[in-house]
């Protein structure tokens, strides 16, 4: 951060409809490179297909997602992973018969060429992670914040410019949590842009240079936390669920 | 964990057992009757089978249930060439080997671009075979159910792939299986191995970290359907006859699933392993029980289902646990 910043990736007017449903509706948001974006929104507000539609795992209905200034909407996951956005998942997904190492392994080929570096630049990222000591266990042996710091390893590996981090801190407890934070912002350090999910108010608020909310498919506010927390909008949205901003 | 992990004194162990192996191997064959020496060239030949089906099947997790399409394109194919125009079966073999290679890739393509999993991409591979099966019953040029009977030479030779004895044909395919374990174990250990499993694991995370699933799938196939071609190749000229329901039947590629599933799904050894087992099984089955008809099926059937049960991961996988 600190010089001029440009924006890394632009929506526009993005929809995606599901059946009779919109998911995302008219959703246009910016994000910053080098910034951490919060986004949050009430269940089923979209905020999850909107990372389907940036990672390419759905195609928008209508609508533009530019990375770098280039068209990306529309093209197929591992083309957008290859170009440096890369996700985690909200139910997570390890290959669970694979090693630690192995499932790290996987997303660095596409970047560190040969086995040999490979392996090396994976072994770092274990360490980098916490899972080093783990790296011959097999990812289904894992408790469930493991799974998730793997996740997020084997996202690094393919050496993203934007990660997307979906929930990654649910199910954790606290002191889990406060080691995913502090992962979050060493990733930032590193350059790294992040666009991450959160149910955590408290958390989200805490680790986000600006936050964006969804609200049925639709953007409602976009702000510092302050800003958002205050908007007239969102607390709407969020009355009656209470116990989630506490 | 590969050689290099290994202290001077277990690398010295290592180079004698394999170096005993070898010995047995290359001579133990010769002390067998050819009974035993046909038992083994079976076994050797499904391990083959297997270990190419494998690749597909185990290591991608792509069922395919049509693999015996591969295995009677390089039969008829070398034994076509063979007996219209006078080709070596060895020059057929190549010729097979790009045939079924090619029709995988076609198959391939067609499903995996479908996104046809789990049991229809099954469904889908065993209707090709099906196909296969009955353009050959009704084709003039394939000899229709009559078959193709490859015509003995006078004299035995290289060349036409015919030989006196059984012990040629035992090192043709013992270098196969040697060969296909090669292959599987070189991509247990490379960048299209993990990709594979990874594939198999989960494809939209794959996707996610920037594998080209189809792309891959495909490759899988292409090497997997090569190597099934060639193993019908090495039937057709060790059986000296082929017809479609031999070459295409459920049957054949039954034995090279349940094999590779007994020993192992996804791994290197699992095939032989599970050939091994089966077949001996099956032979002394056949031996102590053949006088009550069906038993010694039976009997099969219910050992197959017990190890299922009870070692989902095969014999390999209870060679793992015991290291552990």
């Amino acid at each position: 951060m600190g010089h001029a910043t440009k924006n890394i990736l632009e929506i526009k007017d993005l929809n995606k409809m599901f059946g009779g449903l919109a998911a995302v509706r008219n959703v246009t948001a910016d994000i910053k490179e080098g910034e951490i974006l919060g986004m949050i929104g009430p269940n089923g507000a979209g905020k999850t297909t909107l990372f389907n539609l940036i990672s390419g795992a759905y195609a928008p209905d209508s609508g533009s997602i530019l990375f770098e200034g280039e068209h990306i909407e529309g093209k197929a996951d591992y083309q957008i992973s290859q170009r440096g956005i890369c996700r985690t998942y909200q139910i997570v997904k390890p290959f669970n018969n694979l090693t630690v190492l192995e499932n790290v392994l996987v997303g660095a080929f596409k970047k560190s060429g040969p086995m040999r570096l490979a392996k090396e630049f994976s072994l770092d990222l274990l360490n980098f992670i916490g899972l080093y000591e783990k790296r011959k266990h097999l990812a289904s042996s894992l408790t469930l914040a493991e799974k998730k710091s793997l996740e997020v390893a084997r996202a690094l590996a393919t050496q993203p410019k934007l990660i997307l981090l979906d929930e990654v801190m649910a199910g954790l407890n606290p002191k889990e949590q406060s080691d995913s934070i502090k992962l979050i912002f060493e990733m930032n350090q590193k350059g790294i842009t992040l666009l991450v999910i959160e149910h955590k108010m408290k958390i989200i608020m805490s680790i986000s240079n600006r936050i964006m909310v969804l609200h049925y498919g639709e953007k409602i506010a976009e702000g510092s936390p302050e800003e958002v927390s205050g908007h007239p909008k969102v607390i709407e949205a969020y009355l009656g669920e209470k116990d989630s901003l506490a | 964990m590969g050689l290099e992990n290994l202290n001077p004194l277990s690398r010295w162990k290592y180079g004698v057992s394999f170096l005993v192996m070898a010995i047995v191997v290359l001579w133990a064959p010769r002390l067998l009757s050819s009974y035993l020496l046909h038992v083994t060239i079976l076994i050797l030949f499904f391990a083959f089978l297997g270990n190419a089906w494998n690749i597909v099947g185990g290591y991608a997790g792509q069922f395919s249930f049509g693999h015996c399409a591969f295995f009677g394109v390089g039969a008829y194919v070398s034994s076509l060439l063979y007996i219209k125009a006078g080709i070596s079966p060895w020059v057929g073999m190549i010729a097979g080997a790009l045939l079924g290679a090619g029709l995988g890739g076609f198959i391939g393509y067609l499903t995996f671009r479908y996104k046809l999993k789990g049991a229809f991409f099954a469904l889908a591979t065993f209707a090709f075979s099906e196909m296969l099966r009955i353009i050959t019953l009704n084709w003039d040029l394939t000899g229709k159910a009559m078959g193709i009977l490859i015509p003995l030479k006078k004299l035995p030779s290289f060349r036409d792939f015919q030989f006196t004895d059984k012990l040629p044909y035992y090192y043709i395919i013992l270098s196969m299986v040697i060969l296909v374990l090669l292959i599987s174990y070189w991509l247990d250990h490379s960048k299209l191995g993990y990709y594979l499993k990874a594939i198999r694991e989960d494809e939209e995370a794959s996707g996610s970290l920037g594998i080209h699933i189809v792309k891959y799938k495909i490759m899988a196939m292409l090497i997997s359907c090569s190597l099934t071609a060639a193993g019908g190749v090495f039937y057709a000229q060790y059986m000296f006859y082929i017809d479609p329901d031999i070459a295409f039947s459920p049957d054949m590629t039954m034995e090279m699933v349940l094999r590779t599933m007994l020993g192992g799904v996804g791994t290197v050894f699992g095939p032989l392993i599970g050939s091994t087992v089966l077949e001996s099984t099956s032979e002394l089955m056949r031996t102590f029980l053949g006088g009550y008809k069906g038993l010694h099926i039976m009997v099969y059937g219910a050992i197959l289902i017990v190890v299922m049960i009870f070692f989902p991961h095969g014999l390999m996988g209870l060679i793992r646990k015991g290291r552990r």
